[in-house]
């Protein structure tokens, strides 16, 4: 268990000296039981394209992810300087252009991107902040090396999971909890409506109404959204509940109309207002970017935030934290090839079977190649669809990740996890909660984690010091 | 609260007291055609009036029998009123307005929904209707327990009684407007086994044949009966318990929101009209136009509270 098979590394010693006296049995009986208790609370995820709306369940995992305190402060430190440049790269790529002037990264890798939203430009976000809500997604190959897939700054989902497993938990093993001391995560919700209320336009309301914005019940997060508003105490709104009222966006109430001064929206851009980016849409609404841009309201995160963790943007990263922070990058990025480069995509189609290749605008795990686990069939389709449309794709090498413990019939079993710690920003302060939701490839040596190809999911532990 | 809110806990009421009526109703066919099986077919087709689906079952079905009018009630989803359909729908309601419902009440829901896909994704056996029915009349028991139990008495509660109540008044004279002539003292033979066939369904139908026993002293009247289903505010399921129900909840409303609105006035009125009256002027202004007035307010109550209470826009 310590990551490379020999022996744990130090977090996990009290977890296995307890683990040693359990009975496993009972803790196969646990892992029963936590899905009863999943499966009760309406704990799941929409799959798209099956039949009836199908509701699932992500697998959970008894065997916690524990980090060291000495381990969670530098990769907290990491995190935050990562989302300090994040935010002032979108100030400055939606305003003075400041790093393209400079020559650090090419023009047209931002023109040329859906992300970008030519509508935003000029325009500055109550507080600054662009980016309220990250989760960047983060893999360890050894002590204290971690690296960043991944920067989700649009709607990053999965908190709701990083709170349930721990409840989950809590429930299940409660002894387990006075004996190891781990940091809590459970005022996540208060925290993310003190962070969502302190990025408040001027002349809101006091305290600023907030509320959470959802495409509906048959959206695969819609679990995750009426909990965080649950959670928050605050309402969850559909686009049919809202309209422009006297410049300001309101929801429909049994008494009238109440203005919002903070949106919480969970849908993408493109959704988010007919009159001004996809006129078909039905779950935004229209007028919304005219109040937003009056600076009425609040959206987080800030329309065109996307343009920030597009992966083509990603692999000039370190570039990117230099440029604004004027530090060097405490977390390391993978090394990346571009394809859209022709020398990197030469390269890249001599390694297919070592690499792997990502869409870069693709999400889920979708339509990607991991190379070791492909066949020579799968290699040879998918280097026809790179060379026919190279600037579409980037590629990593498969790093050599350290494992956690998962429980298995038959015992303990390392599999590779990746971690999503949840950032919240707004204008005095950047605070991540320590854990996050890891992710875990249930099967043996596979490295895809996402929920939607068979991975499941595990409570994190950030240990007291 | 939002309008979708006070819409989603208002149907999503209905539809869980329409699965326990609709449970209720095949129960009492069902008793029918076991003690008198010549009368069974009439009697599943006045079930399907009664449900208020006779046109979409004559759509798939050209008799009325036993195992196709069951089936229809309770499992079949192209009919909106089975229980299946409605569960879907309450449940559905519920996820949509999660938010104002405790974790009891949803929890209850949500094992509702999951028990009875499970218990329904198979044509249900005679021989285990009994236990069927019960397992549906009691899981919505569960809801409305873990309701009563939990959730602060604020408009969130309101709106889901008022939904419960508009739904279960439609119910119960339904079943009487249906069944009306059997309790005209004109062509009732009291005492004929028929018509005791005939009140015992009606009364199994609401489950109201203890309660009527006790009041009743052990002789059946059909006066009797529609006196207990339209008058007595003791019997949960009367039209008075409700309209009075009704009117209470909505008076709630106006408190907390400071506004008295036109569905107020339309509930007050309902009310009145029945609790003046006595069960022989009912009878006298004939029973069955009695009852079809009492549905079409009823209806219009409910839309007018949609409307002012702004749940559609």
């Amino acid at each position: 268990m310590n990551g490379n098979g020999e022996g744990p590394r130090e977090p996990y010693c009290e977890y296995c000296r307890w683990f040693a006296g359990e009975d496993p049995a009972r803790l196969r009986k646990k892992t029963q039981e936590a899905e009863t208790f999943f499966r009760r609370t309406g704990i799941t995820f929409n799959v798209y394209g099956q039949e009836e709306a199908a509701e699932r369940l992500i697998p959970f995992d008894i065997v916690p992810h524990i980090i060291s305190d000495r381990e969670w402060a530098r990769l907290a430190r990491g995190i935050e300087q990562r989302v300090r440049a994040i935010n002032a790269f979108l100030h400055d790529i939606y305003h003075r252009q400041e790093i393209l002037l400079a020559g650090r990264i090419p023009v047209d890798l931002i023109s040329n991107n859906e992300a970008w939203l030519p509508q935003m430009v000029g325009v500055s976000p109550p507080g600054g902040i662009y980016t309220h809500i990250v989760g960047v997604d983060i893999v360890r190959t050894g002590e204290n090396e971690f690296f960043v897939l991944e920067d989700n700054a649009r709607t990053p989902s999965g908190v709701s999971y990083m709170l349930e497993n721990r409840e989950t938990m809590l429930h299940m093993f409660p002894g387990l909890f006075s004996r190891i001391k781990v940091r809590e995560v459970s005022d996540y919700p208060k925290k993310l409506r003190r962070s969502l209320a302190a990025c408040a336009p001027a002349g809101a309301a006091d305290p600023p109404v907030v509320a959470v914005l959802t495409p509906g019940i048959h959206n695969s997060a819609y679990f995750e959204h009426s909990f965080l508003a649950d959670q928050m105490g605050v309402e969850l709104v559909e686009g049919h509940d809202l309209s422009v009222v006297e410049g300001r966006i309101a929801m429909r109430t049994t008494q009238g109309f109440t203005p919002i001064d903070v949106l919480y929206r969970r849908i993408d851009d493109d959704y988010l207002d007919p009159l001004c980016f996809n006129p078909d849409s039905m779950l935004g609404v229209p007028g919304i970017m005219d109040a937003y841009r009056a600076g009425n309201i609040t959206i987080a995160n800030a329309p065109g935030a996307g343009i920030s963790d597009d992966k083509a943007i990603y692999s000039y990263m370190p570039e990117i934290v230099e440029f604004y922070t004027g530090e060097k990058a405490i977390l390391s990025n993978v090394p990346t090839w571009r394809c859209s480069d022709a020398d990197a995509l030469a390269y890249v189609l001599e390694h297919l079977g070592e690499l792997v290749v990502k869409e870069v605008h693709g999400s889920g795990g979708y339509g990607m190649l991991v190379g070791p686990a492909a066949s020579k069939k799968e290699i040879a389709a998918f280097a026809a669809k790179l060379k026919a449309r190279p600037a579409n794709y980037i590629a990593q090498p498969t790093l050599a990740l350290s494992t956690v413990p998962i429980l298995t019939r038959s015992g303990l079993a390392p599999r590779h996890v990746d971690l999503r710690p949840f950032v919240l920003a707004s204008p005095s302060r950047i605070d991540i909660t320590p854990g996050g939701l890891t992710r875990v490839a249930l099967k043996a040596g596979s490295l895809v984690v996402n929920s939607s190809q068979g991975g499941g999911t595990k409570d994190t532990w950030v240990l007291e010091e | 609260m939002l309008g979708k809110t006070a819409r989603g806990l208002f149907w999503m009421f209905r539809y869980l007291e329409r699965s326990e009526n609709t449970a209720r109703l095949v129960d009492a066919g069902f008793r029918i055609a076991l003690t008198r099986s010549a009368a069974a077919s009439d009697e599943w087709s006045s079930i399907v009036t009664t449900a208020g689906v006779r046109e979409a079952y004559l759509e798939k079905h050209s008799q009325f029998a036993a195992a196709p009018v069951i089936d229809f009630l309770l499992r079949d989803r192209s009919n909106s009123s089975s229980v299946m359909s409605v569960v879907d729908a309450a449940r559905a309601n519920a996820r949509m307005v999660r938010t104002a419902l405790t974790r009891e009440v949803w929890e209850a829901t949500n094992e509702c929904w999951i028990t009875l896909k499970d218990l329904l994704a198979r044509q249900v056996a005679e021989t285990d209707l009994p236990d069927v029915l019960a397992v549906i009349r009691r899981q919505s028991a569960l809801v409305r327990g873990a309701l009563h139990g939990t959730m602060l008495r604020n408009d969130i509660y309101d709106f889901a009684r008022i939904g419960t109540f508009v739904e279960r008044a439609d119910n119960t004279a339904r079943i009487l407007d249906v069944k009306y002539y059997v309790l005209l003292p004109s062509v009732s033979h009291v005492g004929s086994s028929l018509d005791n066939v005939q009140w015992e369904t009606i009364l199994r139908s609401v489950s109201a044949q203890r309660a009527y026993r006790w009041i009743s002293g052990g002789t059946a009247s059909p006066m009797g009966i529609a006196e207990l289903l339209i008058l007595d505010r003791r019997m949960p399921r009367s039209l008075a318990f409700c309209t009075a129900q009704l009117r209470e909840n909505l008076a709630f409303l106006a408190d907390d929101y400071g506004a008295a609105l036109p569905c107020h006035d339309l509930a007050e009125g309902i009310y009145r009209d029945l609790i003046d009256r006595s069960i022989e002027s009912i009878f006298d202004s004939r029973l069955h136009d009695f009852l079809g007035e009492f549905i079409r307010r009823n209806n219009e109550l409910g839309a007018r509270i949609e409307h002012d209470y702004r749940f559609y826009g």
